[in-house]
């Protein structure tokens, strides 16, 4: 045995580190859940842009009308059918012949149904012999960071970030807990800050692993951007995840059994699942509400991944949500330390 | 001054006495809400000794063993180990004590090499981890996970953990319970080499015989006190006889099939007697000579048995004298 293998905090850490990737489902929900998430998005919103909205019309007059503009399909059906249509979302707008004109029947809560409005009016139009009074020509671009998938990608990451640490650090030290391990170590000369550190190392030398592997497969994949530095994203995660994991060890500093941790993850992270921008920006929640969603760690992380990989923004840039990790991190290890139920 | 001198060498030779001892309990309390777990303890174990702690599920058993052990705090009192106390010298404690708790579960997923080699990386010094493995009789599991040994494998991994930092005092709560009788007394032959060994043993059981075939010393505690202490045979020797004497009446040829007590117990040799669920049982000395005086005595009362044995006194037979219960009744 050499140095390195006496040294307990290099056991405790290899203790995680066996422990993980003997763990099958861990690592499916580590390495493979992230990646077949992004997949499945990137494969559901590819084509966004050239999505064709589908319309219904009363005559075949405006259902020819509406088939003229390519960003529209239209079939021709009669008022009832095509409010039944409107209910069950297989279209999207109706257009009815009136006497004196058109009848839109329309959501104007649906972004798609607006579009969806004035595309078909301006089609109408256009067939009834309207001309434009300006000119105009449309540029398209295709170009990656401004597509769904662009943003999305930061908001899985840091989705991973804190799942892989609450529910990596929180239920294996609840295990621990209620399977008396932990009462038989500290019945040893075990140091205690040492067996809280391995949780770290390990899961530091985890994050290596699982980041790499997602932002690698959304880079070949997708050719997601990365804008800003490299060593600054990095950084990122590790103060990401150290937060996460300060509030993984919170959660699990005094619960005796794995349900009464399930829930309290559950309770932690269900509204940042929700509120923090994963799928889409956060500042859609009313403003009245954006200081607590500004507040929560996953906001805070996903802004700053953003900020790096879309903006390109250095660290400087980004004093706010650095400024909230920090807390995050400083916080909850504080309050778990003294609270930390040992046996 | 005279009198403070005189208190001053008497606690100076107090303390060497003390010092000798490997565990020193004096007064200790423990409640745990509305229950005394431990009630005004004192105890006192040499080193080398290798100590019981007998008792039904909920005695206070393992509380006592727990505050030794420096895991719970008592309430009053003093507790002292190889000299040291856990207040000032906890690092230094568990440094030099093994430790084997109830219900401990390894992580399944570990080999039994790898959760040595973590156990011993806690201790400044030890014996090596391959040592270790072999006393524990665990050469061929040594790559197996914990999650394939059988429970007597289990414990005694649990108990290489404990002495894998060669540990001066060593406590042992419940070795054996849950184990079957072979891997009981594979259990027993390892403490009986470290015995041998000279380490100081400080063992929990509620099995009788256990403490009887292991202990130099044991002390019967009930509902938080210790009821007796003393050698096996002193505990024995205690209840007046080294026989016990059972038997069933289950009937009567004129009566209504109650025996007699006073005239039994007058026969020479009989020390006492106690009934329970229709068993009688007399403590008997010399049995050669009073079993036909009993038998005699209970045919001429007319009484019809249907069972009658006679085994040699146990702790079993001292805890039920002292309490008037059996240990597995709880």
């Amino acid at each position: 045995m050499n140095k390195l293998q006496r040294s307990s905090l290099y056991q405790l850490s290899m203790l995680r580190f066996r422990l993980t990737l003997r763990e099958p489902e861990a690592i499916f929900w580590v390495f493979i859940f992230p990646i077949l998430l992004a997949v499945g998005l990137g494969i559901a919103f590819r084509n966004r842009p050239a999505d064709v909205l589908q319309a219904g019309a009363t005559t075949s007059q405006l259902t020819r009308a509406l088939a003229a503009d390519e960003g529209l399909t239209a079939t021709t059906m009669d008022e009832q059918a095509g409010t039944r249509a409107l209910a069950t979302g297989s279209i999207l707008l109706l257009a009815i012949q009136q006497p004196d004109g058109v009848a839109y029947r329309y959501d104007d809560s649906n972004p798609d149904a607006r579009t969806a409005r004035l595309l078909a009016d301006r089609a109408i139009q256009t067939a009834a012999g309207r001309r434009e009074a300006v000119s105009s020509v449309n540029q398209q671009i295709h170009e990656p960071g401004a597509r769904y998938i662009d943003f999305v990608v930061p908001g899985l990451l840091g989705m991973n970030l804190m799942g892989s640490a609450i529910w990596g650090i929180g239920f294996s030290i609840v295990e621990a807990r209620q399977k008396k391990l932990l009462k038989r170590l500290v019945a040893s000369p075990m140091r205690r800050w040492q067996f809280l550190a391995a949780y770290l190392i390990s899961r530091l030398a985890m994050l290596i692993l699982e980041v790499a592997a997602f932002l690698g497969f959304a880079r070949l994949m997708f050719a997601v951007p990365f804008r800003g530095s490299l060593w600054q994203l990095a950084l990122l995660c590790v103060l990401a995840s150290l937060a996460f994991s300060a509030l993984g060890l919170l959660v699990s500093s005094r619960a005796r059994t794995m349900e009464a941790a399930s829930g309290l993850m559950n309770l932690v992270m269900l509204p940042m699942w929700i509120l923090s921008g994963v799928f889409f920006s956060a500042s859609r929640f009313p403003a009245m509400i954006q200081p607590v969603v500004r507040a929560l760690p996953l906001t805070a992380a996903i802004d700053a991944l953003r900020g790096n990989m879309l903006q390109g923004m250095n660290l400087g840039q980004m004093m706010a949500p650095i400024a909230i990790l920090l807390a995050w991190v400083a916080v909850p290890f504080a309050v778990s330390l003294r609270i930390f139920r040992w046996r | 001054m005279t009198g403070s001198g005189a208190a001053a060498v008497l606690d100076a030779g107090l303390r060497t006495h003390e010092d000798n001892a490997a565990l020193l309990l004096r007064a200790v309390r423990k409640s745990f809400a509305d229950v005394v777990a431990v009630n005004g303890l004192d105890l006192e174990v040499a080193r080398a000794e290798c100590f019981g702690l007998l008792g039904p599920n909920g005695a206070g058993k393992t509380t006592t063993i727990e505050i030794c052990e420096g895991l719970t705090a008592p309430d009053e009192g003093r507790v002292e180990l190889l000299g040291l106390n856990w207040r000032s010298g906890a690092s230094e404690l568990r440094q030099r004590i093994g430790v084997q708790l109830q219900e401990t579960q390894f992580p399944e997923k570990l080999t039994v090499e790898e959760v040595l080699r973590l156990f011993r990386s806690f201790f400044r010094r030890g014996i090596p981890v391959e040592e270790s493995i072999q006393s524990a009789q665990l050469e061929e599991k040594r790559g197996s996970r914990v999650g394939t040994l059988s429970g007597g494998q289990k414990q005694r991994l649990a108990m290489a953990c404990a002495l894998v930092g060669d540990p001066e005092l060593l406590f042992l709560d419940e070795p054996t319970t849950g184990l079957d009788p072979q891997a009981r007394r594979h259990l027993w032959e390892l403490v009986d080499r470290l015995k041998q060994a000279g380490r100081t043993i400080i063992l929990t059981t509620h099995y009788m015989d256990e403490a009887e075939r292991l202990c130099d010393r044991v002390a019967i505690m009930d509902h938080g006190r210790i009821l007796a202490l003393g050698t096996p045979q002193q505990l024995i020797a205690s209840i007046g006889g080294e026989h016990i004497v059972e038997f069933v009446i289950t009937g009567q040829e004129s009566g209504d099939g109650v025996a007699d007590v006073a005239l039994l117990t007058a026969i020479p040799g009989v020390q006492s007697h106690r009934s329970d669920a229709g068993l009688h049982q007399l403590s008997v000395r010399e049995l050669h000579t009073a079993v036909p005086r009993i038998f005699a005595e209970l045919t001429r009362q007319g009484l019809q048995l249907s069972e009658f044995r006679t085994h040699s006194a146990t702790l079993e037979d001292v805890f039920v004298g002292l309490t008037g219960r059996n240990l597995r009744d709880e």
